[in-house]
């Protein structure tokens, strides 16, 4: 009897669970942003809370990375490439009520590519020479020079768009015209996201009614949380060696994907003996990406030969174009009058990719007679100083996340110190390109000059290790941009 | 004691001004920039120096610390240059975490120290004495951050009787709140309670070798009455000077196992504002750490006084 009343009252209590889905969810992230406008600074957090949960652009990329209209219905470009006019959705509303309209896009744009800005890609906008509002529907974007990549551009996280009355106020206190709204901001702790009764899509309003960010730096404070069901999901776990545990556990689901970020380990090529093409190539050649990979990565990762990654427009695989090959290495070196090897320091920052990534290289390099120092090196703030203001280093190794970043090797100021006109031109062709194929076609050759000249070391693409209890749908598995879209994220019934 | 007091408040206004000038001196000296923290790698120099203007890194370094100072002085901790908000809120947020754990290990640790370590003076040699060597050794020799690890693994993990991090805050009430800080507390006591039961009953040991111990067994006193009121009280003041750098380290130096819980307590504030280089938090919070620090030493050097009347005759 005693034991019927029990499970009677285990019925009850867990009926309402199974009858009705969950429509709450919380999200594990390593890092807090430090503010929540992606317009005005770089932190890739604030992008991963913000971009299409609180904020759209005029455009969107959805999960594969590709162009999708979302605050602009669609757009018609001018035979010269140099005017795109924009048709804009009517009807939308910001958070607080203000009407979004072709002001508060020519607002925006302006304001990021104003003196006073402070947008982190800015320059995206200065291709930029007029924004024109004609009517409350209407945009035009009228460009000094065709750009291929405007668009795509302007579906990221630092082109989101802004209201003139709230947009200074943002980074405490967000207004978009996302589907969320920040509810509360704990901060060191979490982002409370609520549901926004008055969404202008009504038709596609998220199934989630909450979602919360928890900001956890610790892997395995992440791994016990979601055991624990303190946290339901996280996108990035940021230690691969405990993902392989979440992938045999059935009321998990842990999917390996594609992310933008490039682990490169750059070289200064301003000076000996990286100046010398042959002591880079020799280094490449030092490298068994596929053991390093295994090694840093627990196999996850894939392997890259340019500066490009696997999801780009145009990717080529080129990881062939100098590869591990530790006698030809010694041959190149000797070539190069270091027939006794190389000493030469590495700056690694404290991130746990980069220090192991940089101890298998050391191991690598010993193979063929170079001796590489570690110099730990805290990031940003003195990586930023020294490596890439200062430029006072030898080698360094970092993954860049920006996605379709190859052009920052035509920048003369950048810490690599690659000069090449005919990769300039190869870049510059692609950004005025007039088609994507024409556009792909230049970021081709832009890749294989890449490949050949290694100004650094092309090592691995980082995966999208997600791990998310079993249930939950809808999260991105791949990561075109950082980004973690919960638009689309419910509970099964 | 008008003299003692005048005496350390001169002494805690000098270290906080040293203090605050090391730190503001120790920033301005490592390299980076916040604005660049801020605008990342793809930042143009334009866009920096904009950034720059408008957080006001572009005033000269004496200038800036005369104006951090004089706002500290007249009580405004000034703006976070990173969170964009006053740091009077972030700190008070913080110092609702960091101040009840710290209290609550503190409880926890005198709970168990302080028992152990007089009944293993009490019986010198005996099994409880060597159990309390052990227990000192041993929760001693092991981290903390690690403690609470396995605390997790076994507590939230395994029997899912406890949160395995994250703080929910004091608004939905204290249970869940307490909840959430007593794994880390026990992680935090463990270490400090092995150092208190040797230092218990070392001073324990010490008390009850005097003479009037001998004199107030002689008058008959019972051995209960002996220990903890005759002995323990003499004991106390060496106790109470461990207990105030005890309090210090646990508000000051909790960062390791507030990163293992994933707490928003201010250690983390302090590192994250360091990585930042958000100078304006970083000030602050080591300004109010050094300060707590002070006082607390203060605050114990008050009660050795009011214990033991020959420092009293000495003050």
């Amino acid at each position: 009897m005693a034991r019927r009343a029990v499970v009677l009252a285990a019925l009850l209590l867990a009926s309402p669970a199974a009858a009705s889905p969950r429509t709450s969810a919380v999200i594990g992230m390593s890092v807090e942003p430090t503010g929540l406008d992606p317009t005005v600074a770089a932190p890739v957090a604030i992008g991963q809370v913000t971009w299409q949960n609180v904020y759209q652009g005029l455009v969107r990329l959805d999960r594969r990375g590709a162009v999708q209209p979302q605050l602009a219905t669609g757009w018609t470009v001018s035979p010269d490439g140099l005017a795109y006019t924009f048709s804009l959705r009517t009807g939308v509303r910001f958070h607080d009520g203000e009407v979004f309209d072709a002001a508060s896009a020519k607002f925006t744009l302006d304001r990021a590519r104003g003196p006073a800005s402070t947008n982190p890609q800015k320059q995206f906008f200065s291709v930029i020479d007029a924004v024109e509002a004609p009517d409350p529907a209407t945009l035009v974007v009228r460009l000094k020079q065709p750009s291929a990549n405007l668009l795509y551009w302007l579906g990221w996280p630092a082109s989101v768009m802004l209201a003139p009355n709230s947009a200074d106020a943002d980074r405490t206190d967000p207004v978009g015209t996302g589907p969320f709204k920040v509810a509360r901001w704990v901060k060191g702790d979490r982002v409370e996201l609520v549901r926004d009764p008055g969404y202008w899509d009504a038709a596609h309003a998220p199934a989630l009614e909450a979602a919360t960010f928890r900001f956890v730096g610790d892997a395995q404070a992440q791994a016990t949380a979601l055991r624990a069901g303190g946290l339901d999901a996280v996108p990035e776990l940021s230690a691969p060696e405990l993902f392989a545990d979440f992938k045999a556990d059935p009321r998990f689901e842990a999917v390996a994907g594609d992310t933008e970020l490039k682990v490169v380990a750059g070289m200064n090529g301003a000076k000996p003996p990286f100046d010398d093409v042959r002591v880079r190539r020799a280094l490449m050649m030092a490298v068994d990406r596929r053991a390093l990979v295994d090694a840093v990565s627990s196999g996850f990762g894939t392997p890259i030969g340019s500066h490009y990654a696997p999801d780009d427009p145009g990717f080529l695989d080129l990881t062939g174009a100098l590869p591990y090959d530790p006698a030809k290495a010694r041959a190149l070196l000797a070539e190069a009058s270091h027939p006794d090897g190389l000493s030469f320091a590495i700056r690694v920052p404290q991130m746990g990719y980069a220090t192991r990534s940089a101890e298998i290289l050391q191991a690598m390099f010993a193979d063929v007679g170079v001796t590489m120092t570690i110099l730990p090196t805290e990031f940003p703030a003195a990586w930023i100083a020294d490596v890439f203001k200062k430029h006072d280093f030898d080698m360094t190794i970092v993954a860049h996340a920006e996605p379709l970043d190859i052009a920052i090797y035509a920048r003369p100021d950048y810490y690599f110190g690659f000069r090449n006109s005919a990769f300039d031109a190869a870049v510059a062709a692609a950004e005025r390109a007039p088609d994507p194929a024409a556009r792909n076609a230049a970021y081709g050759t832009a890749q294989r000059i890449l490949a050949a000249d290694v100004p650094a070391l092309y090592l691995y693409a980082i995966p999208k290790l997600g791990v998310w209890t079993a249930g939950l749908r809808g999260l991105w598995t791949d990561e075109p941009i950082p980004s973690n879209d919960l638009t689309e994220v419910r509970w099964d019934e | 004691m008008a003299a003692l007091l005048l005496r350390r408040f001169a002494g805690l206004v000098v270290t906080l001004l040293l203090t605050s000038a090391a730190i503001f001196a120790a920033l301005d000296v490592l390299p980076g920039d916040p604005a660049a923290v801020m605008l990342g790698t793809a930042a143009r120099p334009d866009t920096l120096a904009a950034l720059r203007a408008e957080m006001g890194l572009d005033r000269p370094a004496p200038l800036r610390y005369a104006a951090w100072l004089g706002g500290a002085v007249t009580g405004h901790l000034g703006t976070s240059t990173t969170y964009g908000v006053p740091v009077a809120g972030l700190v008070a947020d913080r110092l609702a975490v960091t101040l009840p754990l710290a209290l609550v290990a503190l409880a926890l640790a005198v709970g168990a120290a302080l028992p152990l370590g007089v009944a293993a003076a009490a019986r010198r040699g005996g099994a409880l004495d060597a159990a309390a060597a052990v227990f000192a050794q041993g929760t001693t020799a092991v981290p903390g951050f690690w403690i609470g690890l396995l605390l997790v693994l076994l507590f939230a993990v395994r029997l899912g009787w406890m949160p395995a991090g994250g703080f929910p805050g004091w608004a939905g009430g204290a249970t869940p709140a307490l909840r959430a800080l007593l794994l880390p507390a026990i992680a935090l006591a463990l270490p400090q309670a092995g150092v208190l039961t040797r230092v218990a009953r070392g001073a324990m040991l010490d008390a009850l070798g005097e003479d009037f111990i001998r004199t107030a067994r002689a008058k008959g006193l019972r051995p209960r009455t002996v220990l903890w009121r005759h002995a323990l009280r003499n004991a106390l003041p060496a106790i109470l000077t461990v207990l105030g750098l005890q309090l210090s380290f646990l508000v000051a130096g909790a960062v390791l196992v507030e990163t293992v819980f994933a707490l928003p307590g201010l250690g983390r504030l302090a590192v994250q504002a360091f990585a930042q280089r958000d100078a304006v938090v970083v000030q602050d919070v080591v300004l109010l750490l050094a300060a707590f620090v002070i006082l607390v030493n203060f605050a114990v050097d008050l009660a050795g006084l009011a214990l033991d009347p020959r420092q009293r005759d000495a003050a």
